[in-house]
């Protein structure tokens, strides 16, 4: 047997270098999401056709489409998102490309964070925009549009990052999704009571950050844990 | 109720007199040791107190019928699964399940073929690259899926192509992977004769590069023939009834 001396023929360093495993994880899952644009507007037409649903139900009165607005938005904004949590982890460990992730080398919490930003930018984000067309539908006002606007761009990725939880948690369980709407809808509880809250205020004439504020203390926190907790839940179902 | 399953695992076919390991020679050189695993899934007990050590440049076949326990001890040795007892150490030392050392050693080829539907051959390699950081060229992606026989199907999106298609795109990202640790669950399935041949291929040369390869099967391999490798054979053999 001849070996060439110690050839680096394996690279078995640690990476100290864990901001790139964003970037990685973050536009691998935007590339796939693009290839399956379908699945991806399914739950933006989801949220778009029940939202117009209530303004014909409930008829064209002004005073009572305002007054529910808020909150028709928000749980129509919270459903569509709900819709959306599988595609995080469940393509991935169906194909068992979950395995490949969490023997990256990139830490698996830093891979996860890219995962649910990957999502917020697919989801979240296109609803939150969406949210001013919707909110026309229900006579707000420029101003009150442009809150409930700020109150879903705030609010969507804490719904994402909750809901991280809930699908990681969830995975290989028979009846999942409905297991996981019951895990994850009281968690959101918070996030919807503050996202409403602010748009109400700023109707009722009074001051919308202190919602806001509260909405985004909610969403730092999720930012700096949730990538652990999804980590341990991915974990969790590997085994 | 109270059936207890035993379970005794035989070691050492084939144990080979001619390991040689200077490939890895002023590295530290690179070990895989289980000292007394055992896992218990449910009433049943997989595998009891069960010890090997591989060094760099060999291979362990795991041997045995369906349900034995194979694909669950390479999940143990994989980190995903925590065993009840025992303890699995690298270069040494204590095994971190999914820790730095780990994942920068181990590559774990399950029985699902690990690509997404939605990308073609050349991209699957090119992601599950990105995910090891590992830089490669748009022609080393090539060259890997051109020596498994892929190179016209190189763009066709991995939903089309046929299992053991999708197989040996599994085997190009192996050998681009440039991790020392094979960890490989039924790789043969779904491949023809010249498919199972390029993996053999592969594996052997992992091992000539100081590599370690785990491979469960209930195939007897043509590997299981060079003597580099030993095998583990797995099995269940008594049902004893507690009183």
């Amino acid at each position: 047997m001849s070996h060439a001396g110690v050839k680096p023929k394996f690279e078995t360093t640690p990476l100290d270098t864990p901001e790139h495993g964003l970037l990685v994880a973050a536009a691998r899952d935007l590339k796939l999401a693009m290839r399956s644009r379908g699945e991806l507007m399914q739950a933006l037409v989801f949220f778009i056709i029940v939202a117009s649903l209530f303004p014909l139900a409930i008829g064209p009165e002004t005073a009572i489409l305002k007054r529910v607005a808020p909150g028709v938005i928000w749980v129509c904004a919270l459903l569509a998102v709900l819709l959306t949590l599988p595609r995080i982890f469940h393509q991935d460990y169906e194909d068992g490309t979950l395995e490949q992730l969490a023997l990256s080398r990139y830490p698996l919490t830093i891979i996860c964070a890219g995962k649910m930003i990957a999502h917020w930018l697919t989801t979240g984000l296109p609803l939150a925009l969406l949210s001013a067309v919707i909110g026309m539908q229900f006579g707000l006002s420029p101003v009150e549009l442009g809150v409930m606007a700020l109150s879903l761009l705030i609010g969507t990725p804490i719904l994402t990052m909750l809901g991280a939880i809930g699908a990681a948690l969830t995975l290989g369980v028979r009846g999942g999704a409905i297991l996981m709407a019951l895990l994850v809808l009281p968690l959101y509880i918070p996030v919807l009571i503050f996202g409403t809250g602010a748009i109400e205020a700023n109707m009722a004439g009074l001051d919308a950050t202190p919602n806001l504020y509260l909405s985004a203390a909610i969403f730092l926190c999720g930012l700096v844990l949730s990538p652990f907790a999804v980590a341990a839940a991915v974990k969790i179902s590997l085994d | 109720m109270n059936k207890s399953v035993n379970k005794s695992v035989n070691e050492g076919v084939n144990e080979s007199a001619n390991v040689n390991l200077d490939a890895n020679a002023t590295a530290a050189p690179l070990t895989l040791r289980a000292e007394s695993l055992t896992l218990i899934r449910g009433e049943r007990t997989l595998f009891e107190d069960l010890s090997f050590q591989i060094n760099a440049g060999e291979a362990l076949i795991l041997r045995g019928v369906n349900g034995v326990g194979k694909t669950s001890l390479l999940r143990v040795l994989a980190g995903f699964t925590i065993a009840d007892g025992g303890q699995v150490t690298f270069y040494n030392k204590k095994q971190v399940p999914l820790g730095a050392i780990e994942r920068a050693l181990t590559r774990y080829v399950s029985h699902a073929n690990q690509l997404k539907d939605g990308l073609s051959a050349e991209e699957n390699l090119h992601e599950a690259l990105l995910l090891d950081a590992i830089a490669s060229t748009h022609q080393s992606r090539l060259d890997a899926l051109n020596k498994v026989g892929l190179l016209a199907q190189r763009s066709i999106v991995a939903k089309k192509l046929s299992q053991g298609q999708k197989r040996r795109v599994g085997i190009a990202s192996l050998i681009l992977c440039r991790k020392p640790i094979w960890l490989l669950d039924e790789p043969t399935n779904a491949l023809d004769d010249a498919g199972a041949t390029l993996l053999l291929k592969a594996v052997d040369q992992h091992l000539t590069d100081g590599g370690i390869a785990i491979v469960a099967t209930h195939l007897s391999l043509a590997l299981a023939q060079t003597s580099r490798t030993r095998e583990l054979l797995m099995h269940e053999i008594t049902l004893k009834t507690r009183h």
